[in-house]
């Protein structure tokens, strides 16, 4: 359906091992139009960092091909390098200098003139409201101010493809909404192609026009988020309960309910996907009240990001690696 | 290839930053050789009554010593700007930028140049003000000058490929502090070579810190004799070289492990 023009980047079956055996990469495979922005959607450790060290070529696949910009990431590495922003996960500002030596060094090295490098870091300083901070050692700049500035190096060159490690992991919720509106404008304004990787669900929902959730090393599942949750028929119950039940009582209603579909419980929370939760809520607190358990709160609601990460990798999204969630039937 | 040179002065430029904005940094730096400087100036300076000492006053036969001690011991903390830079994200945000490795390490040997240049300047100065004298001249100065960047380049360029190997500050000054204080005192920075056990001359003589110590010493010498000295920087080019070399193979290690 996609003509390979109109992809600004492609990966076809991706591999990578690191050292001690342990396989990052299993066949990563996904394209992403021009002009597009689009999401690696996973937790840590999912595959999603290495992908994208591959596609900017700080890394090579063991196995596997990809082409940015119709470039290829192993063999034309200079001119991808020159097609590409990239803006990785920890902040890389240089502290000892200020935000506009940061700019201008970013430029220099792109070979960029010396009054493109004044005109282009000015535009970006004032875009990323850092116009009032440029003169100051990057030191003294809260985490959102770098985080910005981390962007605008990425983009100092005008790139065609920007890659987006984790954009706004560590953010307070206020400068993550504001690089959400910014991100958003590149995508529409400068149709630029904007690959980022996030381990938040709303983050991918709300910015990408498709998403791959990445999982265990491999694209689970891609597509624009509407059709990932179309894709799951009907609603999603979800109850919360003042305490944890036990697995035989779970086990017991999933029996006396078959209409509950992928019916799982972690900790106090239980959740079912129904084809009507008008009909379905009713019976399944009737039948929680019988087994004695108390319910604090009981929701429906149509199929979350949450739900398709569920539904396609068999387990609960969690955005960071912490606990293992407990599954009763799939 | 002009792209490679320019590169490497924005470079240079981003590592002198922070010490062109406080100078005083430089200062600290240069804390210990100073009382190296005085307090063995002090300490052996009845050695000179010795038959044989080269030089009248120890004071000028340390000076060189100190200089190209200086250079080694300060250059071997090159690699640590480098786990920082690693950990930071700032080497990979370089690295994806179109910019050559070569110019990468460039920009940090040209640090390390400038820096060393400006340090030995100010000891040779101190010297001179507490009664060195150099008959050697300027052009002998010079020599030692070079020897000084050699010995730091070639330091510089050890501790970074040491750095893209384990990443760890921690190895970084275990290394360097393990090979510090050796390198010196087993080479003619404090002693004539002649005034040495025979087993440590023989060290001596394969140790990189004698090579440039003994084109040091030749400002003290009247008559500068400029086959030793031309020599012996070109086996410090050559160790130079070498190591740089290494440097950019650990480079290419680094990125295969990433």
């Amino acid at each position: 359906m996609d003509t390979s023009m109109s992809d600004a980047i492609e990966a076809h079956g991706l591999e990578k091992s690191y050292r001690g055996g342990v396989k990052a990469l299993r066949g990563v495979s996904f394209s992403v139009r021009k002009g597009t922005i689009f999401s690696l959607l996973g937790p840590n450790g999912a595959g999603k960092s290495t992908t994208l060290r591959i596609l900017t070529t700080l890394s090579s696949p063991d196995a596997g091909e990809a082409r940015v910009a119709g470039l290829d990431v192993v063999r034309q590495q200079a001119q991808v390098r020159l097609a590409i922003g990239y803006v990785s996960q920890k902040s890389a500002v240089d502290l000892a200098a200020t935000g506009y030596e940061n700019l201008a060094l970013q430029g220099q090295l792109y070979g960029m003139r010396k009054a493109d490098i004044q005109t282009r870091a000015d535009e970006l300083l004032d875009r990323f409201g850092l116009s009032g901070v440029h003169r100051r050692i990057t030191q003294t700049y809260s985490g959102g101010m770098l985080r910005k500035l981390d962007v605008a190096m990425g983009l100092m060159h005008r790139p065609d493809v920007l890659f987006l490690d984790e954009p706004t992991t560590g953010l307070d919720p206020e400068s993550r909404q504001a690089m959400w509106r910014e991100i958003r404008r590149l995508g529409r304004e400068e149709g630029l192609t904007v690959l980022l990787t996030t381990h938040y669900l709303d983050e991918a929902d709300f910015l990408a026009e498709r998403i791959a959730i990445v999982d265990q090393g491999r694209v689970a599942v891609e597509g624009t988020p509407d059709d990932l949750k179309r894709e799951l028929k009907g609603d999603t119950v979800r109850v919360e309960l003042v305490r944890p039940v036990s697995a035989d009582t779970l086990r017991m209603v999933a029996t006396e309910l078959p209409a509950l579909r992928e019916l799982r419980c972690d900790g106090k929370t239980l959740r079912a996907r129904v084809d009507s939760g008008e009909r379905a809520l009713p019976a399944l607190l009737a039948r929680l009240d019988a087994c004695g358990a108390t319910v604090a709160a009981a929701t429906v609601a149509r199929p979350s990001l949450d739900d398709v990460y569920l539904h396609h990798t068999g387990r609960v999204y969690l955005s960071q690696e912490e606990a293992s969630p407990k599954c009763v039937r799939s | 290839m002009r792209a490679i040179v320019a590169d490497s002065l924005h470079l240079v430029t981003r590592r002198l930053r922070p010490t062109l904005r406080q100078p005083v940094y430089l200062g600290f730096t240069l804390g210990t050789p100073v009382i190296w400087l005085f307090l063995f100036g002090q300490l052996f300076k009845g050695i000179t009554a010795l038959p044989g000492f080269p030089s009248g006053s120890y004071l000028s036969f340390l000076v060189p010593g100190i200089v190209i001690m200086t250079a080694m011991l300060n250059s071997g903390w090159a690699g640590t700007s480098y786990v920082m830079d690693m950990e930071r994200g700032v080497l990979d945000r370089l690295l994806v930028t179109p910019t050559r490795r070569v110019a990468i390490v460039a920009g940090d040997l040209g640090n390390q140049a400038v820096m060393t240049v400006v340090q030995s300047l100010i000891i040779i100065g101190l010297g001179l003000l507490a009664g060195a004298r150099f008959p050697g001249g300027a052009l002998a100065t010079l020599a030692l000058l070079a020897a000084a960047v050699l010995i730091a380049a070639a330091f510089a360029a050890l501790s970074i490929a040491v750095a893209l190997l384990v990443r760890k500050q921690e190895s970084i000054i275990a290394i360097f502090n393990f090979l510090g204080l050796p390198l010196s005192f087993l080479s003619s920075t404090l002693l004539p070579t002649e005034f040495m056990p025979h087993w440590i001359q023989d060290i001596s003589r394969w140790n990189p810190i004698s090579w440039g110590v003994t084109v040091g010493r030749q400002m003290l010498a009247t008559h500068v004799d400029w086959s030793i000295a031309v020599s012996h920087l070109a086996y410090l080019l050559i160790l130079a070289v070498v190591l740089v070399a290494l440097c950019s193979l650990a480079f290419r290690s680094y990125q295969r492990l990433a």
